[in-house]
């Protein structure tokens, strides 16, 4: 049960973005720039940085619902939840998505864990400061919004299978389309 | 020195903000709707869940800037923020912003630590459902602000003498583009 009484049977941030829908509006907006607009990263690549960070933060409805997402984009079956999880041993991944969630590890563990070391591999990899720039705000931005579900005690569906509905809708609509 | 090329010019998150205006601007909406009201919680027990989350998180800047924020609606009570920073436990504060404080503690540390005793203990003392959504999204969206600024390196003034003068401007204006946008404040020493 949520800490809270959000009025409403919705899960994970669903519910509290129907609870709150001022402070909705920014919370979508800042995914809908970081996730879903044209940039030289791919969506499924970045939702592949939001769902890891969200396992890494123990934060399940945030792993599942962009690991379906990420799925989703990808054209991945639900197994890719797994995949996310175990850090992609069986997925073709780039050396510079490979140097980016290098990256996004770090900035889940705290900012200053991100070393110098850490922004040279990526731009040998090919990375450019944009890049780095929105891997190092979506790390952060999930651990904003995996403590926002989990710190109010939200509830999620357990299986993997009940997210990959979720996940299309996310890949079709974008995350605009869920302010109430 | 940061990790991307921002605007030397510009310190802290200002810097990154005017780098990525996209972005920039529904984190400054975020930061209005959680930091610029009265209602339940006043500005200054706002800012200071955040001076506070921003210091367990050791980030200068933001700790720096936010207390600096939070001693403008303080009347200048620089001892009481630093203390809370530090150690609210036996700050002058009230027993329901201490409850609170402990929830945003949890937070930092990640969403499960908060407890159930936690979120009835702060009940007890008068918290309501919103200050304590509120105080969670507050420490949440700190974990996020906190992040993106150290994990860009973003450059930290060390003179402490500039801070409340950027904090003024929140105090007045509030959060938003314009504080990268607007001319930066310069002590009065250095000015021509």
């Amino acid at each position: 049960m949520a800490h809270i009484q959000l009025n409403n049977e919705l899960p994970g941030i669903v519910g509290l973005l129907h609870y709150s829908p001022e402070t909705a509006k920014p919370l979508n907006d800042l995914a809908e720039v970081l996730l879903v607009q044209e940039n030289s990263l791919t969506r499924g690549e970045r939702e592949m940085i939001a769902s890891s960070v969200s396992y890494w933060n123990d934060c399940h409805f945030c792993h599942s619902s962009h690991g379906a997402a990420a799925a989703n984009l990808l054209k991945q079956p639900v197994s890719f939840l797994t995949e996310i999880k175990k850090g992609f041993p069986g997925t073709e991944i780039s050396p510079k998505m490979c140097a980016l969630l290098n990256i996004a590890k770090h900035v889940q563990q705290g900012g200053k864990n991100v070393t110098e070391e850490d922004i040279r591999k990526a731009r040998e990899a090919g990375a450019v400061d944009k890049e780095i720039h929105d891997t190092v705000l979506i790390a952060a931005a999930f651990c904003m919004y995996n403590r926002y579900v989990d710190g109010l005690a939200t509830w999620a569906p357990k299986e993997d299978e009940a997210f990959m509905p979720m996940g299309q809708m996310l890949a079709e609509r974008g995350y605009r389309a869920t302010t109430p | 020195m940061p990790h991307i090329n921002v605007d030397k010019n510009l310190p802290g998150i200002r810097s990154l903000m005017a780098f990525s205006p996209e972005t920039a601007t529904p984190m400054g909406e975020l930061a209005n709707l959680l930091l610029r009201t009265n209602e339940g919680m006043s500005m200054a027990d706002r800012e200071l869940i955040a001076a506070h989350v921003s210091y367990l998180n050791d980030c200068f800047y933001c700790q720096q800037s936010h207390g600096a924020i939070a001693v403008c609606y303080l009347d200048g009570n620089h001892d009481l923020v630093e203390q809370v920073k530090r150690d609210y436990t036996h700050a002058a504060i009230s027993d329901k912003l201490k409850a609170l404080l402990v929830i945003a503690g949890s937070v930092q540390k990640g969403g499960k630590h908060v407890t159930p005793n936690q979120i009835e203990n702060a009940k007890n003392l008068g918290a309501t459902d919103r200050d304590i959504h509120d105080t969670v999204l507050i420490a949440a969206a700190f974990c996020m602000f906190n992040r993106y600024v150290d994990g860009l390196a973003a450059n930290t003034p060390t003179d402490l003498s500039t801070y409340p003068l950027r904090a003024k401007q929140v105090a007045e204006k509030g959060y938003g583009n314009h504080i990268f946008s607007s001319k930066q404040p310069v002590p009065e020493n250095e000015k021509i």
